[in-house]
């Protein structure tokens, strides 16, 4: 099935990269779609089953295919939308959705693959798609953010390629010449210490510019502001989740070694960081697209703090990705039609948004209070169980100033957002203002249900596939 | 032999930071892929001849020719200045990236791996190092994309000092520099030419916070 997906779905890229036919287009991206579905529900009923031996669809992999399936039918309907509202280029239409299709593939396949090389060819195949993505305004700014969002991946990319080869020294040692994550599971507490750190530097260096944390993480911030709002979702949903897999599978591996400890130190700078960074550009920002992207930072740090928590921090930062992903693509295509009523994107420019879209608004007001994590979201109990994990372990100092951290940005958040839905914006004027339908809206509100539905009252498969997930873990 | 290639290599890296214009530096590029068939060649001899064969084309055809040409053509094309307009006086770069490679054998000796062979280690690191280098030091976004293309080929030293027992490794390596070439070169290079009048880092200094 897997060979199947990835050659239909490379084939309606390749299709829809050559059609120009308005109707035939959609009828691919329709045909996407389902087989995508097809294929998530295949995995989720063939759990830990190896196919064209470097896809595994174990427990982290259906985790995170969900979302995205779930994910990728709001974003083509939005893209769909966006599209036409925006004069469509045939030729242009044709590049976005061949692009959206190839990434939503790559992504799919970054989650199965069970080989860190394979992971890595696939990360390459989504810098390659999101940057057409990214183009695709055609102006000098989207043209900018494009060519720092190529370079920094490229560089970083090519920092990973080093980790692997670093890896590779220390199982030459050890007489194997394997590089897929089950066999490093097994001789991890034998690898040489020196080139494993090596390895885990390099390569966790080169995932967080994936994910989205410290040392790499400014590329994502401009491409996320530059994509339409329909990518954008993707970029700083799903896209993030690569970044997370890698450094995750590799992590699994470093934690049954004997530099555990170290590369938590390492993992928790990066985090603090992040969070510190976050903090920091979130008080100052005046672009609301780029405040939910430095909110998604914010948000992968506290992940990061999970990780280096260990124990109920685990399930709580598994749980806080999968959640996340749902929360942030929402706010992102609520972007969208924000975008449509202001024609600007700053904080500045916007305002009574509760009397210009009514629907919307309230998105936007859910939406805030789930991104800082108030009760009922879901990200309250991850967050909750994250914090729980850091108290346990004895991080108490780490926890005061995190928390302290997240204040300030909870108020920077309220500050902007409040000022989007009730102020009054200054010069802007009514006339020739686009009317968003509410049904618009509906794609969102089922996210953000999502979120609610899967922190409360989490299904009971659901909590199983977070366990199987984080089985390999030393507890 | 190997190591006359390996040091002739890192004496081509010297060269990069006194070089003053950009055909200096696409020159300097050819010759560095000349010198990876070379050490690719004498390395790789045991490998099956097939993968042999597209390592060797590899490093010949793309590394070579196609991307010095190429960089040759977009420079022309988009009549970029020829000199290479580092912020740093060429005598410095000299000084530090001579002290980049004495660094790199300072810390080769202090691994004590007698497996991985530590001039392949020594060479490889400088490589990496010199590119970030010029990548930092130099302005054009043509100098940014030769520095990646400097660290491309030290990590393909890299993957070298592994590639008798795992050619997968050299033959991901390649994929990273098809990747480079056709994607950043041509897709990128050429549009950038399209849309900016001259090709500056400076003038993509507009998204920030």
């Amino acid at each position: 099935m897997t060979g199947l997906y990835l050659a239909g779905a490379f084939m309606i890229s390749g299709l829809l990269f050559f059609n120009r036919n308005r109707a035939i287009n959609y009828l691919l991206v329709t045909g996407f779609l389902a087989l995508q579905i097809g294929f998530t529900v295949y995995e989720y009923l063939h759990i830990n089953k190896t196919e064209l031996f470097y896809f595994t669809a174990d427990g982290l992999a259906v985790l995170l295919l969900i979302p995205l399936c779930i994910i990728s039918i709001p974003a083509m309907y939005h893209s769909y939308v966006f599209l036409s509202k925006n004069q469509e280029n045939a030729r242009h239409r044709a590049i976005y959705f061949a692009a959206m299709v190839m990434l939503l593939t790559a992504i799919s396949a970054t989650y199965l693959a069970n080989h860190i090389a394979v992971t890595w060819i696939f990360v390459e195949l989504t810098t390659l798609s999101a940057s057409a993505l990214i183009y695709h305004r055609r102006n000098n700014r989207s043209l900018e953010g494009t060519w720092k969002y190529v370079f920094v991946c490229a560089i970083s990319i090519t920092l990973v390629f080093i980790g692997i080869l670093f890896l590779s020294f220390t199982l030459k040692q050890e007489g194997t010449d394997d590089l897929s994550f089950a066999v490093l599971l097994k001789k991890a507490p034998e690898l040489n210490l020196f080139w494993l750190k090596l390895a885990f530097i390099f390569i966790f260096t080169g995932f967080t510019a994936k994910m989205g944390l410290v040392p790499m993480y400014t590329a994502g911030i401009d491409a996320k502001d530059k994509a339409p709002s329909p990518a954008g979702a993707l970029l700083s949903s799903v896209l993030l989740n690569v970044g997370f897999v890698g450094i995750f599978r590799f992590y699994i591996i470093i934690a049954n070694s004997p530099i555990h400890s170290w590369a938590g130190h390492v993992i928790l700078i990066a985090a603090i960081l992040s969070i510190f960074v976050a903090t920091v550009y979130m008080t100052k920002v005046k672009n609301i697209k780029r405040m939910f992207a430095y909110s998604s930072i914010e948000h992968m740090g506290i992940v990061m703090l999970g990780i280096v928590a260990g124990g109920v921090g685990y399930y709580g930062a598994v749980l806080h990705i999968v959640l996340h992903a749902f929360l942030k693509s929402s706010l992102f295509f609520q972007m969208g039609q924000i975008y449509r009523i202001y024609k600007s994107k700053s904080i500045y420019d916007v305002g009574n948004y509760f009397k210009y879209n009514l629907t919307g608004s309230v998105v936007m007001l859910l939406g805030f209070f789930f991104a800082t994590a108030m009760p009922p979201s879901g990200l309250f109990i991850s967050e909750f169980m994250i914090f729980r994990g850091l108290f346990a372990s004895n991080y108490l100092l780490i926890l005061i100033i995190v928390i302290l951290l997240l204040t300030v940005i909870l108020w920077a958040f309220g500050k902007n957002i409040f000022k989007l839905l009730f102020s009054p914006a200054i010069d802007f004027r009514e006339e020739g203002m686009e009317h968003i339908k509410p049904v618009e809206s509906l794609s969102q509100f089922v996210l953000l249900g999502l979120v609610v539905y899967l922190g409360l009252t989490p299904p009971m498969q659901f909590v199983t596939l977070i366990q199987e997930a984080i089985k390999n873990l030393p507890h | 032999m190997i190591n006359v290639l390996l040091i002739i290599f890192a004496i081509s890296l010297l060269y990069l930071g006194i070089a003053n214009r950009l055909l200096t530096y696409i020159k300097i590029l050819a010759i560095q892929g000349i010198l990876l068939f070379g050490i690719a060649f004498i390395e790789l001899i045991q490998i099956n001849a097939v993968n042999l064969a597209f390592v060797l084309l590899e490093t010949i055809v793309f590394k070579t020719l196609a991307i010095p040409l190429f960089l040759n053509y977009v420079m022309k094309r988009n009549r970029i200045t020829r000199d290479a307009e580092p912020f740093l006086p060429n005598f410095i770069s000299l000084i530090i990236i001579t002290m980049i490679i004495i660094a790199t054998f300072i810390l080769s000796n202090a691994i004590m791996d007698s497996r991985i062979s530590k001039i392949f280690f020594v060479v490889a690191l400088s490589t990496l190092f010199t590119g970030l280098y010029i990548i930092v030091t130099r302005t054009k976004i043509m100098t940014h994309v030769i520095g990646y293309l400097v660290i491309e080929n030290g990590v393909f030293i890299l993957s070298l000092a592994v590639g008798n027992e795992m050619p997968m490794l050299v033959n991901l390596g390649i994929l990273l520099d098809i990747f480079a070439s056709v994607f950043i070169l041509g897709i990128f290079v050429n549009r950038i030419g399209d849309v900016l009048k001259d090709v500056d880092v400076d003038q993509l200094k507009n998204l920030r916070d």
